[in-house]
Formats: structure tokens, C-alpha cells, sequence
């Protein structure tokens, strides 16, 4: 087997690198700079049941090792995503996970049974853990009991396994885990960004239209590493990784921590061919560190 | 577009807090047109910063841009050496459709920094031996740049909003004396370029607009601005930046 290779819920994956949602659009634009079917898999942005237009703009901010987004999962429309966006991905040798966000139970449901008989979208990441809207996103995602029953609807009504992307805003991430497992998760993905703010001193203003959004890049890469590290030692939910993934370094460090796979967000931005560039590097880490495959790295850090 | 190194072969302070830089490359300068920008990505900057350019010369393979210090990304920018290299993704953006102006008269308006994207535009029109008029707004006779460039290639008028420099008064004060035009391209800040389409609405327009970017290639959804299209929005950064004044509401 391929060194790189990866078999999780659903997903045979060729590397463990993924573009995060939100962070890639549809593919489109990432496919003019390299060949998208040597990704592991792509995570589309997130699909709601009807077209949203998002927040206001300025919609980001650069912070220290970071940034601040509150776009508001802006997008076409579940039907409008399987019937415009999944066709052009599909036409790559890739796995495409599809990111589900609504704002009441009966909305997730209908996006989640809308996948069912897309050919070609191997497994849902259920976001309730979307900091930037009003209704639904964050409550689902901080309240063990709603993120147990936004799992469970979506379960029965999808046949895709369900990978639940867990909010970092939380005191307890175990007790959200663990909720999740027990109401039939296949995986977790973690994290999503964290509720920041930062104010421009002239003008005395949020630098971002929303006030507070989502806290993404390097500075919150240790705070992915705990909490993967800490999910681990009590749920045996298999983990997609990400928070501030920029080279195959870091890709090492989550695997090494939990994760099974990774997904990498603000990196594309700084560099777009970063997830092409990481799975090159990444055997050559694996070899320099003493690892012969990506399996062998999981969860081998030394905790005692 | 693609991701490239460019090379600093000069740089210096030409008004206050302006800089021009120029930068060789060949991919760039083989293939941008006016209105096209790059968006650099400082060391130690996790965003690109959009940067408008605002000349090319084909023959030496030399990119033009020209930037105000606003805030870290452009100090950074501004502190950068001779023979260091950038790296930017470019050319990035759809630029000013130039067509349909043969032996016609142009107007182009330039406001503060939005007056770069200008220069490469007005060179190119007058090359195509349009007519070619300027109208070109500051805040103050310290912010003046490139008078002396735009003199060559365009009947140039300068307005400074404390008349310190050139005619006291916006840019909009001058639209009924510089004369008639067939076409209008703008740059600059947003309410400039609203009081610029509200006059001359039903001209036939070209107006560049800004917004904070994020990915600067058209997929985080963060330089949205309404439009009047089916989705009820577009993509500064990769559907714009350059808009035709009826197609975006603003
Ligand atoms: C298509 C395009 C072309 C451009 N072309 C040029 C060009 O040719 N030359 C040029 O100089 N610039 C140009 N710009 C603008 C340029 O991109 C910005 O000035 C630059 O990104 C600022 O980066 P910075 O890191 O210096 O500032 P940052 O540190 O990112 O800060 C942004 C600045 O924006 C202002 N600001 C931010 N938030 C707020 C707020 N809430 N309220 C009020 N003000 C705020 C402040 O002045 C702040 O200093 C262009 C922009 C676009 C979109
Ligand atoms: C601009 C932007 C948009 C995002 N949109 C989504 C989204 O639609 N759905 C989602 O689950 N996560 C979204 N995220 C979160 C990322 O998928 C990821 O979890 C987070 O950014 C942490 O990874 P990173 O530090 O590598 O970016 C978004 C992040 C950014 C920066
Ligand atoms: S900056 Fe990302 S879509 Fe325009």
C-alpha cells in the first residue's frame, strides 16, 4: 500500500491532505495553479438548504499568525452546489466531502438527504460549529445535547457517514466528542475557527463589519493539537485535523497527536499551491522522523 | 495568473507615504493589461495585499506599482531593498475593457491610490491614439504623484480637496468643464465612485472597486459586492476588480 494512503469512513484516501471548507470555494480556482486530483480529498464550502448571500463586508482582517473571517457561509444553495459545483469536481481522481451548515434541525436534514444520491460525494461534514450566523451554526455546536441531536437527525436521514466538525469554543470538547460519538458520528473534524475580535485604533472600529469572526491560521494550530490530544484519549472516532496547517511539518504534528487525516485552510491563501507542496514533502518528513507510512504515525506521540 | 518571484530593480518615495516600486518578471509583464493587480504576499503576512499596477514595460520586462503606507503589510512593503524578490500571485483580476474607443474621447478618474491602475490605462489608450482626458484627485499638493507622466499622455487636470494644489473641490466638481466624452474609467474610493456613477449615469462606464481580499483568486467569499446577476453578488478579486458602472450596486 501506498505510504500515504489513508482508509477512512467512506473516504480511500490516496494522502491525508484535504483542503478545508471555506478555505477552496468549489475547486474551481485552485485548479488553474495544479492538477486538484492529487489532493486526498477536497472539503467544499458549506451548503445550506437555500442561497445565502453571507455577512457585510469587510468580511476578513489579518491578526498575528492569523486571521479573521466572518463571511457567513455564503453560498449558492444545495441544489445549485449539486447541480453546478459537484460535476467539475467530480471530473478529478479525488474523494469530495461535502460541509453541511443550516440553521434549524429540519434544515440540515433536508441538505443532508439533498447529497444522498449525488454520485460522487463520499461523506458529509456536518458544520455546527459556523461562528459568523445568527441562527443555528454555534448553538449546535456548544450544547452537547443539540450537537447530539443535529447528529442524530442527520444520521438517519443520510445515507453518507457523517463526519461532525467540532467548535473549539467550548470548555469541554471531550464532553462535545463524546456526545457526538454516542449519537452515531462516523468522524470528527477539528477544529473550526475560534470567536475573535480585533479593533483598528484610528478609526476606534472592529476591523471586521460582523464585529467578531472566526480566528483561523498558525495562531490557533496548539489549540487544535490539545484538543485532538485530548478527544483521543476517550473517543475512538476517527479524526480529519486542522487549525493553522501551513507545511508537512505540521501535517506530522496532527497525526502524531490523533488526527488520521488533515485538512489545511488559511495556508491556501498565503500560498496556493501549499496542499500540493505538503504532499510532496510529506514522505521525506515521514522518512526524516522515522515513520515508513502515514498509518504509522497515528496517534504515536509520547505522552507518558 | 500564477504564482511568481519578482524582482525589486528600484524603489523609492514619491509623494507622502507613496511609493513606486518596479519589479522585473516576465509572466507579469508579458500578460497584464491596465486594471489588473497583483496580490502580494508579504513575509510574514498570512493574507496577500492587492496592488494595482500601474505600468509595464514589455521590452525590459518591468512591472510598475505604485502604494501608499496604510498600514503593516504596506510598511513592510515600502521597507523591502533593491535585488530582494516578492512574492505575488499575477497578473490577478479582469482589467479595463479598452475597445470600442477608436478616435474617441475618453475621460478617466483617479482618486488618491486609485490613481496607479490609471497611468497604465491612459498610456495604453493614447498609444491607441484615443483622446485622452485626466482628472486626478488628492487630499493635499503633498499626495501629488505622477502629474508630469500623466501630462504626456492626457489633457491632465489635478483637484486637491483643500485646494492646495491644482483646483480646491472633489473630482466630481470638474465632470461638467473637462468637455465631452464618450467613455469614463474610475478608480479610487468608494464614495468618490458613487458620486461618480449617480452624475454620470447612463455614460458608458468602467469604475475599479476595492475591498479587504482574503484568497485574492475568487474562492473564500471574502471581496463580495452586490451586483444585479442571478447570485445578487460578485467576486472583486477575480470577477472584478473592474466592473461596468451598471453591473454592480454600489
Ligand atoms: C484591486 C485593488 C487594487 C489596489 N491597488 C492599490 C494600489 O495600486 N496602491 C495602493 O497603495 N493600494 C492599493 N489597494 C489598496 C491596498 O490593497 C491596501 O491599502 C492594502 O491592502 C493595505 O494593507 P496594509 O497591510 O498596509 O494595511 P492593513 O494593516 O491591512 O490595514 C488596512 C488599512 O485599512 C484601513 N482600515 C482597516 N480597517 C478599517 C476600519 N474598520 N475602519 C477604517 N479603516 C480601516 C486602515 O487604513 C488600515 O490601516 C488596492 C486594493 C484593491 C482591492
Ligand atoms: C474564509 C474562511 C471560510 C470558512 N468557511 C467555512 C465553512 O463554510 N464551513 C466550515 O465548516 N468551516 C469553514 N471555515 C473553517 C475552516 O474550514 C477551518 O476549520 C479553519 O479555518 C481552521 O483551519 P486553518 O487554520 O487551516 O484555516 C472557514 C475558514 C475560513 C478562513
Ligand atoms: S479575496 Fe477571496 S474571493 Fe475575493
Amino acid at each position: 500500500m501506498n505510504e500515504l494512503a489513508v482508509v477512512l469512513p467512506g473516504l480511500n484516501l490516496k494522502n491525508p491532505i484535504m483542503p478545508a471548507s471555506g478555505c477552496f470555494g468549489f475547486g474551481y480556482e485552485y485548479s488553474n495553479f495544479y492538477d486538484l486530483s492529487e489532493l486526498g480529498a477536497v472539503i467544499m464550502k458549506a451548503a445550506t438548504g437555500t442561497a445565502r448571500l453571507g455577512n457585510p463586508t469587510p468580511r476578513v482582517a489579518e491578526t498575528a499568525s492569523g486571521m479573521l473571517n466572518a463571511i457567513g457561509l455564503q453560498n449558492p444553495g444545495v441544489n445549485h452546489i449539486i447541480e453546478q459545483e459537484v460535476p467539475f469536481l467530480a471530473e478529478y481522481d479525488t474523494s469530495i466531502i461535502a460541509n453541511i451548515a443550516g440553521s434549524t434541525i429540519e434544515e440540515y436534514e433536508m441538505v443532508a438527504e439533498a447529497f444522498n444520491d449525488t454520485e460522487h460525494v463520499h461523506a458529509l461534514e456536518l458544520n455546527i460549529s459556523c461562528p459568523n450566523v445568527k441562527e443555528g451554526g454555534i448553538q449546535f455546536g456548544t450544547d452537547p445535547q443539540m450537537a447530539a441531536k443535529v447528529t442524530e437527525r442527520v444520521k438517519r436521514v443520510s445515507k453518507l457517514p457523517i463526519y461532525v466538525k467540532l467548535s473549539p469554543n467550548v470548555t469541554d470538547i471531550v464532553a462535545m466528542a463524546k456526545a457526538v460519538e454516542a449519537a452515531g458520528a462516523d468522524g470528527l473534524s477539528m477544529i473550526n475557527t475560534l470567536t475573535g475580535m480585533q479593533i483598528h485604533l484610528p478609526s476606534r472600529r472592529p476591523l471586521i463589519a460582523n464585529k467578531t469572526g472566526g480566528l483561523s491560521g498558525p495562531a490557533i494550530k496548539p489549540i487544535a493539537i490539545r484538543m485532538i490530544y485530548e478527544v483521543k484519549q476517550h473517543v475512538d472516532l476517527p479524526i480529519i485535523g486542522m487549525g493553522g496547517i501551513c507545511n508537512a511539518e505540521d501535517v506530522l504534528e496532527f497525526l502524531l497527536a490523533g488526527a488520521d487525516a488533515v485538512a489545511v485552510g488559511t495556508a491556501n491563501f498565503s500560498n496556493p499551491l501549499v496542499c500540493k507542496e505538503i504532499i510532496a514533502d510529506l514522505p521525506d518528513v515521514l522518512k526524516r522522523n522515522g515513520l515508513s507510512s502515514v498509518q504509522e504515525a497515528i496517534g504515536k506521540a509520547v505522552f507518558i | 495568473m500564477k504564482k511568481e518571484k519578482l524582482t525589486i530593480i528600484a524603489t523609492k518615495q514619491i509623494a507622502k507615504a507613496t511609493f513606486e516600486m518596479k519589479l522585473e518578471n516576465i509572466h507579469i509583464s508579458e500578460n497584464a493589461v491596465p486594471g489588473q493587480f497583483l496580490h502580494i504576499l508579504m513575509e510574514g503576512h498570512t493574507l496577500g495585499r492587492p496592488i494595482s499596477i500601474a505600468d509595464i514595460d514589455k521590452q525590459n520586462h518591468i512591472v510598475t506599482i505604485l502604494f501608499k503606507v496604510v498600514g503593516s503589510g504596506t510598511k513592510r512593503l515600502a521597507e523591502y531593498r533593491v535585488g530582494q524578490q516578492i512574492d505575488a500571485l499575477g497578473p490577478s483580476g479582469n482589467g479595463f475593457p479598452s475597445e470600442q474607443n477608436e478616435k474617441k474621447t475618453v475621460l478617466l478618474i483617479g482618486g488618491g491610490i486609485g490613481v496607479p491602475p490609471m497611468y497604465y490605462l491612459g498610456k495604453q489608450l493614447a498609444e491607441q491614439n484615443v483622446n485622452v482626458i485626466a482628472i486626478l484627485g488628492f487630499q493635499t499638493a503633498e499626495n501629488v504623484f505622477y502629474e508630469e507622466k500623466f501630462n504626456q499622455v492626457a489633457e491632465t487636470y489635478i483637484v486637491t480637496d483643500d485646494g492646495s494644489y491644482g483646483e480646491e473641490g472633489f473630482v466630481t466638481d470638474l465632470l461638467d468643464q473637462v468637455g465631452n466624452f464618450d467613455c469614463y474609467y474610475t478608480c479610487g474610493p468608494l464614495p468618490m465612485i458613487k458620486a461618480i456613477t449617480d452624475k454620470l449615469i447612463g455614460k458608458r462606464g468602467y469604475i475599479s472597486l476595492e475591498e479587504r481580499m482574503g484568497c485574492g483568486v475568487g474562492a473564500c467569499l471574502a471581496c463580495m459586492i452586490p451586483a444585479n446577476n442571478q447570485s445578487g453578488y460578485k467576486k472583486i478579486c477575480s470577477d472584478g476588480p473592474v466592473f461596468s458602472a451598471e453591473e454592480v450596486i454600489i
